[in-house]
């Protein structure tokens, strides 16, 4: 029985529209995981060095900050693993207990690639342990006992779909006991850490966090089992439609059709508002290089580099998938009466305002004296005037549909955030960092600024141009995107 | 208003569609008949320039639809979900589609008015975005947003397939009316060979992409019809 599930899966991974269409983006998704396993291994294998080096005792410095990594654990896999329900449907009928299926759909889930690269961490920095002459059977217990606690994570995710607001307000704690002890107001890993220390020092305590890990197995199991009904887990859930008057938007003239459904668009789905949300934590950015927080960072110009990313979370990550939001409607563009230039322009307008909000909120960064903020603000400047244009140009090109209503795939998925919109993203970053290295070594930081302001405002000059230009894309690619658009996942 | 000219579309060397000539001309209802795979979705989609022809061209109204997008004021149409936007109202659908086509609010209040009916009181006013809709409201829908804006010709796949009766029977007496009324070309494909002979004036028959029965509608389409698709001899001639 198991035979034909594994089947089944093998097939469905291999067989999906993204995976088959793009070879490039396949060698991308593969170097990404590498990348990933690669610096869990580093950092595994590093990490008992590292803290040996700076005087600390390793074991016992990595179990005081373990409840950081273990909730932050849960929050990623909060936020991109997919639960298991999705192919569920089809098999309901077919003569498996349910039993089976529900089996089968957790035990997917803990071969994840989020539990799996855990072990890229914990098991060589459980070998150097060894190695560094600690007690085997310590060392074997405390290594199963981690392990148990990332599949607690696991199973507690599985409950967790849509329950946004308690991932957040996880997730805020402890991002605030986080400062409360950066600030030395209260610490809260020597009461954590005890645990942690706990599971190393008595033999008998990873009991304890398997105990749990197999316990909220159960639960899940009984949960889903219960659930195994179409009106019940397996329906998606509606939510009572909200209408708005946006009327106010009519003054935008004919551009406010489509400015008034974007904005619907990025209110009403899932999607969409996690883009929104990405450009807040956008806006924090720039926390890491003004700080100085970061030695690498410390220098002009990644200051600039700071200045376009603080001031183009929004440009980036919903000007990039301009037309791929219309997806799932493209046919039904296609077929009226639309004018692409208005079209264009009210995803453009959408994309700089948001800069020019995000600009103006950015003005808290002139706590880092006014540099930091020139920076800023000349980032936004270029975004508006540059990048607003260059984003929906590439977009042109990205033809992957987009699930609206789904927030599983916003990251790591072939539609999204990869390498391949990541490599369209670099002109948009390097041209300004290279404007203002000029002007830097020529008449001084000012002139940096104001030639990368210039080149801003400059853009603006172009706007026509570059709408006809993507224009012309649209029409040669129409029949094409249109084909692309109908494969879905 | 409707001329296929020499229109044929292949993929990878599998002919799906191969019309030498077809004259629709104003004004009539014409319907589109054939199994799975006979073409019907392929000519609606190519008719509506979303799929590029491998050979001839379609005209509509003055234009060659490839060439031109001047017809896409006075055509309306609904394929499948996909000229549907999941996450508006009804009400903000039908407003979305009227401001694209010059209709303001009020134009749009008052031809939603006529489709009272047709609507059954499950569309209006029930603060559930389109997506969440089940596919036979959705349907429904999707063929009264064709009829926003006075549009010269409309077109619908399978506008039968997944409503209930009563709405069936209501589709029927709109389409007809359009047709004989206002003399809007109506374009209607369908599996239900009833319905079909019933609304339309002139049946087209297509096989593996070609025309093979070109009739004008009369007593005897129907069991004419029905001979043909039970691949018996007819027995009317």
């Amino acid at each position: 029985m198991i035979k034909y599930f594994l089947t089944l899966e093998w097939k469905s991974f291999f067989r999906s529209a993204a995976f088959q269409t793009n070879l490039v983006l396949k060698i991308f998704m593969a170097l990404g995981a590498l990348y990933f396993i690669g610096l869990f291994t580093f950092v595994g294998v590093g990490a008992y060095y590292g803290l040996e080096k700076a005087d600390l005792e390793p074991l016992e410095t990595i179990n005081r900050f373990m409840i950081y990594y273990v909730v932050l654990d849960l929050v990623i896999k909060y936020m991109l693993q997919k639960m298991p329900v999705v192919n569920i449907k089809p098999l309901l009928l077919m003569p498996f207990k349910k039993s089976k299926i529900v089996n089968f759909a957790l035990g997917k889930t803990m071969f994840s690639f989020f539990n799996i690269v855990h072990a890229f961490f914990f098991i060589p920095f459980s070998v150097v342990l060894l190695r560094q002459g600690y007690d085997p059977l310590q060392v074997i217990t405390w290594h199963l006992g981690m392990m148990a606690m990332i599949y607690i994570n696991n199973f507690i995710n599985v409950f967790l779909n849509d329950a946004m607001p308690l991932v957040v307000g996880v997730a805020s704690v402890i991002i605030g006991l986080g400062a409360l002890q950066y600030y030395g107001i209260f610490d809260v890993t020597p009461y954590t850490g005890v645990y942690f220390q706990g599971l190393f020092e008595q033999l008998w305590m990873f009991a304890i966090p398997v105990v749990i890990a197999i316990a909220l197995y159960k639960v899940a199991h009984s949960y889903f089992l219960n659930r195994l009904y179409l009106d019940a887990g397996l329906s998606a859930k509606t939510k009572e439609a909200s209408t708005e008057n946006l009327d106010w938007l009519d003054r935008f003239g004919k551009t406010a059709v489509f400015l008034k459904n974007d904005i619907k668009l990025i209110k009403r789905n899932k999607r969409s508002k996690t883009t929104v949300i990405m450009s807040v934590v956008f806006l924090f950015y720039g926390l890491l290089f003004f700080t100085g927080g970061i030695e690498s960072y410390d220098n002009p110009f990644m200051k600039i580099f700071a200045g376009i990313f603080v001031t183009g979370g929004f440009l980036f990550s919903f000007g990039q998938f301009v037309p791929s939001w219309d997806s799932s409607y493209y046919p039904l563009m296609m077929t009226q009466n639309i004018s692409y230039e208005e079209y264009l322009r009210s995803k453009w307008m959408l994309v700089v305002l948001a800069s020019a909000v995000s600009t103006i909120l950015g003005l808290g960064y002139l706590y880092f004296g006014w540099e930091a903020y020139a920076a800023v603000f000349v980032g936004g400047i270029y975004n508006m005037g540059v990048n607003g244009h260059v984003v929906l140009w590439g977009g042109a090109y990205i033809k992957t549909p987009i699930d609206l209503t789904s927030n599983k795939k916003a990251f790591g998925d072939s539609s999204s955030f990869n390498v391949k919109t990541l490599l369209i993203t670099m002109p948009k970053l390097l041209l300004p960092i290279l404007l203002y290295t000029i002007g830097h070594f020529t008449l001084g930081p000012v002139f940096g600024y104001a030639l990368v302001a210039l080149a801003g405002i400059a853009g603006f000059a172009f706007r026509d141009f570059m709408f006809k230009k993507i224009i012309g894309i649209y029409k040669a690619e129409k029949y094409q995107t249109i084909a692309a658009y109908k494969q879905k996942n | 208003m409707i001329h296929i000219h020499d229109l044929s579309k292949t993929y990878n060397g599998v002919t799906v569609l191969k019309i030498d000539e077809l004259q629709i001309p104003k004004g009539e209802s014409f319907g589109l008949v054939g199994n799975n795979g006979a073409g019907k979705t392929t000519l609606f989609s190519a008719l509506l320039d979303l799929i590029q022809p491998t050979t001839g061209y379609i005209q509509n109204g003055e234009v060659k639809v490839h060439e031109s997008e001047a017809w896409k004021s006075h055509t309306a149409s609904f394929i499948d979900e996909s000229f549907l936007i999941g996450y508006l109202t009804a009400e903000e659908y039908f407003y979305f589609i009227g401001e694209l086509r010059g209709q303001n609010k009020a134009d749009v209040d008052k031809l939603l008015a006529g489709f009272e009916d047709f609507f059954n009181d499950e569309i209006l006013n029930k603060r559930k975005y389109l997506r969440d809709l089940s596919k036979g409201n959705m349907k429904k829908v999707g063929i009264v947003a064709t009829l926003i804006g006075n549009p010269e010709v409309v077109i619908l796949d399978e506008p039968f397939a997944n409503l209930d009766p009563t709405t069936q029977i209501r589709l029927k007496g709109i389409i007809k009316k359009l047709a004989a009324e206002t003399g809007v070309t109506v374009l209607v494909s369908s599996h239900d060979l009833m319905h079909v002979t019933e609304v339309c004036e002139r049946i087209v028959v297509l096989e593996k992409g070609s025309v093979v029965k070109d009739i004008k509608t009369s007593e005897a389409t129907l069991k004419e019809l029905e001979a043909y698709f039970s691949k018996e001899e007819p027995l009317v001639e």
